[in-house]
């Protein structure tokens, strides 16, 4: 049996020297294998009650972050997964509710408010106070010159049509309340939601 | 979803039509497995592919897209033929009984009462005979020519199985096995439940889809009961709690409707809502619509409101249209009648029909606002991106505001889910960056604009200035303070008018609806939640997961609208005298002095059996509708009408071919196809590992479906020379698509009238923002047409042309 | 301490040590894939990549709903998608989940060269220990199922842990909590064979007469089974094999090799492996493999 030193090291000699090592006593005991399975990471991580951003199911999930809500501790969120409590879901999560953690933490989050000029060619980040201030002074004036007091009979209608709205479909009920006492406190009647696509 | 989605275990066959529930909700379809393996239930998938639901399917027939209408009306056809049907549920709890007007009728394709150049109807004939009460006639023993159930026999009896077969193309066998599997649920002690989704609301005969189903499932006795139902899959998260809460052109919160121009007074307005019953004896809740919208007014306008400015309701916009929903918003914008467009949450760049009209539309505003947490397309659509999207940015004179939101994981408040439960969640960390909470920017606006209406005047500034903002943080609202505004309180000692005594002391929070009043005493933002928050604390946030019997009800888990009641119609579930008609999974009965079960009774709770109160209170005869009056656009009976862009003539009646009250804008009608020049059915539709336009924002979700493409039949592929997972355009008249293939034999040529009809699949999700790989989005090639009644757009059938092509320049 | 008490090694690669032995009663697990409930949304998949911290790249599409386009070294789990007619020429679209199998006596464990790289724990999961692990590639090799993969980043080998991590603090793998038909289930071995049974039942009620377990003697068994309609045909399910084998080179291997190198030339291994992973890893080649083969056919002709 000649084997060359090529054929040694790649058909037997590894082989060889685990064995030999198990032999000599090198063998696959010790500490390396304490740190064989992967810390679980959830331990001390914060768990919240939440429900999944997606579909009407409602999935209940349990978002796990990073911190104990402590004074100088930023919560950052690591891992989402079901919420074995939860009667519909009892746990279990679509392909869309277990990647949660990627939505969140997507590069395309939006960070600051961002404005683009008529006829720019690129967004510039501003502050909130720039934008809610233009953005108010623009609704009003729009408001101003084109609301309808009075129709053509001269009936009371108080609509104004030239700004319209599409509402969120994942917010709060609580932030659709208020929304709608918003838009329709201008007389807002251009006004939709995601309910038909 | 009038049953839950545990409930959904409960049934003895699950159709899944105009729906594909286990690629869309698989959390919920969870479901339907426990069905099949727990109570041998069937799965039954009618759909122009084989999903991922089908693949699991116990029985799967094909249909052309667009044909739904006259697939089901073969069904009923099939049950009244065979005698089918539930008779004693039918009899006491539909109006099938009832007779008809005289001058009712349909011929050719209409209905009576049709106004050619108005494209609408006269619907006065569209009632009952009325007695001199003024209630409904009827006639018990089913003689009577005009009575519903003998106009609807007449009405379907053109649905045989040949026309069914040659309108849908689902061979004729596979359609009666269908409806075989539906006929055994007849049975009294037998479920079927119906889940459907935007398979069925995307079609220019949306609503009649449902209401086709929804006569199929009282037909049989399966509304009501447990496992059965109709069960509208809802797509958000919280568009049912959106719909709730009204954000819509045409409501107000808990489905109160937004005044109109003809209605120039309170009074008048109340007029058409009073609800009279048209049956002795009958609740017709709907008949306490003042209190909600008297007590709406308070919560909105507090003192400001009152019984002398007729609850302020001059202050509440009209509309002098039915509806200004997102097709009319569009056309508008495109006629440069709109000048500002704020977007919350949402893309109508890839969300709405016909792409290039969309950009166009938002190149002509003076100002476009979105509030997102995500890049969206909409927000950069002046952006040059390609062939994906094309734009001059110098040219378009936009201003455009990107407005950083919280998500979910970062703010408390609840959520309506699909079985109108709303349930409370925590906030887990805070908003990257600068983003804020909806709440916060949307109160940043609101309140700059009070303050330039205080200082400089401007139109009407009243209810700007008047609207009720008593928040403890003006600036930021908290979600709880919100919550129990929508819930409601007691604004004065209410007294008990018998016996004078206070039954409710001024500030206290209501426990429901019932306590609601029409003189200004009481206030609730959102009549329907009433009870989510009541001095016991916040029920929506309430976590008891025990469910009696393991029946799927869990009703001390969060809180569902109305009063805590998980299914609607539960009195159906029992018979005329109380008596469950499935012993063995009841939900209401009557104890001989009260009805008791595991469910909130959606019906008087000590009303006797014996005073044949109907079971589906909100209407005014307190019974199920088999014919629908006058409140469906198209008639009260569903008609099959081909989709506006269609491969064949309606072979029923070829003169009245598509819906004839359906509303196209004359530059939408212009950019319709014709079978010639696009000869292929094409329906959009999503893909379980998307969701919308958002997860390909989302890393992993762009990993396991990274790239646009369409799904094509092997015969057709063969034909067009179109390879697997090849190169292809799949063009409309309003735009193209470069895009992969995948060739499979999931789809299949069907024949219609004769003719092989081939459809191609167009998954919706991709853009040219996010992780994913850029794409145009399936709304390039969709027509901008919708729905009669609600306008939602017709995504679900329209035609295309498909070529190979060559892969595009990198 | 140097083992996890709950996760004691039943095997070890490369090794003759004996494993603990005194605690025998440690239940085995499995996971078993019930593909009749599966409806392949690759929740599996997603929550897999989530929980392990994996990314892979964004592919391409290439023709079917499987992505990515093959398991690798950040791709644990796969759905494979198989568009099949039956013989009634219904359309049947047969869904698998593809992952390591956790064979009760397993090729890759066999094979590997590398001493603690593979491991197998009292339960029954195989485990790849990665810092052992020298990228040799003899574990793709010895795997009758073709699962690991390795990294051309770290030159380390990398399938399924059967989340061993969860498993050891008494948890679910990720996959299985999240699967939303219940289509992945875990427990026992025992418990897992008897749920199987009552699914088996259940599909024969439907038509399904061929209903069955695959949990393949030929490896001993497996900690993940599938429920198949059609156990009759493996094969029908994007290639699993009708009767897995571990090669023959393994086989070998075990059973002439390894006696051999301990009768006599272990030192002179030791020489070329110390200078060998100093100079960094390898993988088996095709034509290593074919090399190794022929000195494997040499050697068993010359001791036969």
């Amino acid at each position: 049996m000649a084997l060359t030193r090529r054929e040694f090291i790649k058909i037997t000699g590894l082989g060889l020297a685990a064995s030999g090592l198990g032999v000599l006593g090198f063998g696959a005991s010790g500490e390396a294998q304490a740190a064989a399975v992967r810390p679980f990471k959830l331990t001390h991580a914060t768990e919240t009650r939440n429900t999944c951003t997606y579909c009407s199911v409602a999935c209940g999930i349990l978002i796990y972050s990073m911190g104990d809500r402590a004074k100088n501790a930023r919560s950052n969120i690591i891992h989402i997964e079901g919420d074995p409590d939860h009667p519909v879901n009892r746990g279990t999560l679509c392909p869309k509710g277990s990647a949660l953690l990627d939505v969140v933490h997507a590069p395309t989050r939006l960070k600051a408010p961002r404005y683009r000029a008529a006829g720019g060619t690129e967004f510039k980040e501003v502050s909130w106070d720039f934008a809610l201030d233009r953005i108010a002074r623009l609704m009003k004036d729009d408001r101003d010159k084109n609301f309808i007091a009075k129709n053509p009979a001269g009936t009371t209608v108080n609509r104004w049509t030239t700004t319209g709205m599409l509402a969120a479909s994942a917010s709060s009920s609580e932030t659709a309340y208020l929304t709608w006492k918003v838009a329709r406190s201008l007389g807002m009647v251009v006004f939709d939601n995601q309910a038909r696509v | 979803m009038t049953n839950t989605w545990q409930d959904i275990k409960n049934a003895n066959v699950v159709v899944v039509m105009g729906g594909n529930a286990a690629e869309a909700h698989p959390c919920g379809f969870k479901w339907v497995i426990e069905a099949k393996i727990e109570n041998g239930a069937k799965l039954v998938v009618v759909d122009p592919r084989f999903t991922r639901t089908a693949s699991v399917a116990d029985y799967y027939a094909p249909i052309r897209p667009g044909t739904d209408i006259a697939f089901l009306n073969g069904v009923i056809h099939y049950l009244l033929e065979k005698d089918a049907i539930q008779h004693e549920y039918v009899r006491a709890y539909t109006n099938a009984s009832l007779i008809v007007k005289d001058g009712f009728g349909f011929q050719d394709g209409l209905f009576s009462g049709y106004n050619e150049e108005k494209h609408s109807y006269d619907k006065s004939s569209w009632d009952y005979e009325l007695d001199k009460d003024g209630y409904a006639q009827s006639d018990d023993s089913w003689q009577h020519p005009r009575c519903v159930i003998n106009l609807l026999r007449q009405h379907v009896s053109r649905y045989t199985p040949e026309m069914v077969s040659r309108i849908c193309g689902t061979p004729q066998d596979k359609f009666l096995h269908v409806c075989e599997l539906f006929a055994s649920t007849a049975a009294p002690d037998k479920a079927m439940t119906s889940l459907f989704a935007l398979g069925w609301t995307q079609h220019s005969v949306g609503a009649q889809n449902i209401r086709n189903m929804a006569m199929v499932q009282l037909l049989l006795g399966n509304i009501g009961v447990a496992g059965g139902g109709m069960n509208a899959l809802r797509g958000h998260s919280n568009i049912q709690g959106l719909t709730d809460v009204g954000l819509l052109s045409n409501q107000m919160p808990g489905y109160l409707t937004l005044p109109n121009d003809r209605e120039t007074s309170f009074d008048e307005y109340m007029k058409t809502k009073l609800y009279k019953p048209l049956r002795a004896g009958q609740t017709s809740y709907w008949q306490n619509y003042r209190k909600f919208v008297v007590s709406l007014q308070k919560a909105l306008f507090a003192d400001a409101a009152t019984k002398d400015n007729d609850w302020a309701y001059d202050w509440l916009p009209k509309l002098d249209v039915p509806l200004y929903d997102i097709i009319r918003a569009f056309e508008m914008m495109n006629n440069g009648q709109m000048n500002g467009y704020i977007c919350q949450g949402f893309n109508p760049l890839q969300a709405f029909p016909d792409r290039g009209k969309i950009r166009r539309g938002l190149g002509k505003l003076k100002f476009l606002v979105t509030m997102d947490p995500l890049d969206t397309e909409t927000s950069r659509f002046w952006q040059d991106f390609g062939p994906q999207n094309p734009a001059k940015s110098a040219e378009i004179q936009t201003e455009v505001f990107q407005l950083p939101t919280t998500c979910f994981a970062e703010e408390n408040g609840s959520l309506v889910n699909s079985a109108r439960w709303l349930q409370w969640h925590w906030k887990a960390a805070d908003a990257p960056g600068e983003a804020k909470s909806d709440i916060w920017i949307m109160t940043g606006i609101f309140q700059r604009l009070r303050e330039l209406y205080r200082k400089e005047g401007g139109a009407f500034p009243d209810p700007v200035l008047g609207m009720s903002w008593k928040y403890t943080d003006p600036r930021e609202p908290d979600p709880e303070e919100l919550a129990k505004e929508m819930n409601g309180r007691a604004l004065t000692d209410l007294i008990d008018p018998a016996t004078n005594a206070v039954v409710t002391k001024a500030g206290t929070l209501l426990d429901g609806f019932a306590q609601l009043r029409d003189d200004g005493s009481t206030a609730s933002g959102c009549w329907i939640f009433s009870g989510c928050f009541t001095e016991k604390g916040n029920q929506m946030a309430r976590r008891d997961a025990s469910d009696p019997r393991e029946q799927g009800i869990a009703p001390n888990w969060a809180w569902a609208w109305p009063a805590n009641r998980r299914i609607l119609y539960n009195r159906a579930s029992a018979d005329p005298d109380g008596k469950p008609w499935n012993p063995a999974k009841p939900v209401i009965s009557w104890n001989g002095s009260k009805w008791v079960g595991i469910d909130v009774p959606d019906y008087g709770p000590t009303v006797k059996p014996s005073d044949g109160v109907g079971p589906f209170i909100m209407n005014a005869e307190g019974m199920g509708r088999l014919f629908a009056r006058d409140l469906m656009a198209e008639g009260p009976f569903p008609e099959h009408y081909e989709p506006l862009e269609s491969p064949v003539e309606n072979v029923l009646h070829p003169k009245v071919s598509s819906n004839p009250v359906a509303r196209v804008f004359a530059d939408d009608r212009a950019s319709f196809g014709s079978p010639k020049q696009f000869p292929y059915v094409a329906t959009t539709y999503r893909l379980t590992e998307h969701f919308h336009y958002w997860t390909k924002h989302a890393l992993i979700n762009a990993i396991l479906q990274p790239e646009e493409f369409i799904e094509i039949g092997e015969v057709l592929a063969k034909e067009k020379g179109i390879e697997q997972g090849g190169w292809v355009k799949v063009s409309s008249k309003r735009g193209e698509v470069i895009c992969k293939a995948y060739v499979t034999k999931r789809i299949k040529p069907m024949t219609v009238d004769g003719k092989p009809t081939h459809v191609i699949g167009v998954p919706i999700h991709w853009g040219f923002t996010g992780q994913a790989r850029k794409g145009y989005g399936a709304n390039t090639l969709t027509p901008s047409v919708g729905d009669a009644n609600t306008q939602t757009p017709e995504f679900k059938a329209f035609l295309v042309n498909v070529e190979r092509t060559t892969a595009p320049a990198a | 301490m140097s083992e996890l008490q709950s996760q004691d090694y039943v095997r070890i690669s490369a090794t003759t040590m004996t494993p603990p032995m005194a605690r025998s009663h440690e239940d085995q697990v499995a996971k078993l894939i019930d593909v009749s409930r599966c409806i392949g949304c690759k929740a599996c998949q997603s929550a897999c990549m989530e929980w392990n911290d994996l990314r892979p790249e964004i592919g391409h599409f290439e023709g079917s709903y499987e992505n990515p386009a093959d398991l690798g070294p950040s791709v644990w789990t796969l759905m494979k998608f198989a568009e099949h007619e039956n013989e009634q020429g219904n359309l049947e679209w047969l869904i698998r989940k593809d992952g390591c199998m956790h064979c009760e006596d397993p090729g890759c464990l066999k094979a590997c060269p590398a001493p603690g790289a593979i491991v197998q724990y009292a339960n029954g999961i195989v485990d790849f220990i990665s810092d052992k692990c020298i990228g040799c590639g003899y574990c793709v090799k010895g795997c009758p199922f073709n699962i690991p993969r390795i990294s051309k980043q770290d030159h380390k080998s990398y399938k399924c842990t059967l989340c061993s991590d969860r498993v050891s603090v008494g948890l679910e793998p990720a996959c299985v909590k999240a699967c939303p038909t219940g289509a992945i289930m875990f427990g026992a071995k025992t418990d897992m064979q008897q749920q199987a049974q009552l699914r088996i039942v259940e599909l024969k009620t439907r038509g399904f007469e061929n209903a069955g377990l695959y949990d393949p003697q030929e490896v001993g068994g497996t900690h993940v089974m599938y429920v198949l309609h059609h156990a009759d045909k493996p094969s029908l399910y994007s290639g699993l094999p009708d009767k897995p084998r571990i090669s023959a080179t393994v086989d070998l291997w075990k059973g002439f090799i390894k006696p051999l190198g301990l009768a006599g030339i272990a030192l002179a291994a030791l020489a070329g492996f110390f200078h060998w992973i100093s100079a960094g890893p390898n993988e088996v080649t095709e034509e290593d493999e074919a090399e190794g083969e022929r000195v494997l056919r040499e050697g068993e002709e010359k001791l036969s």
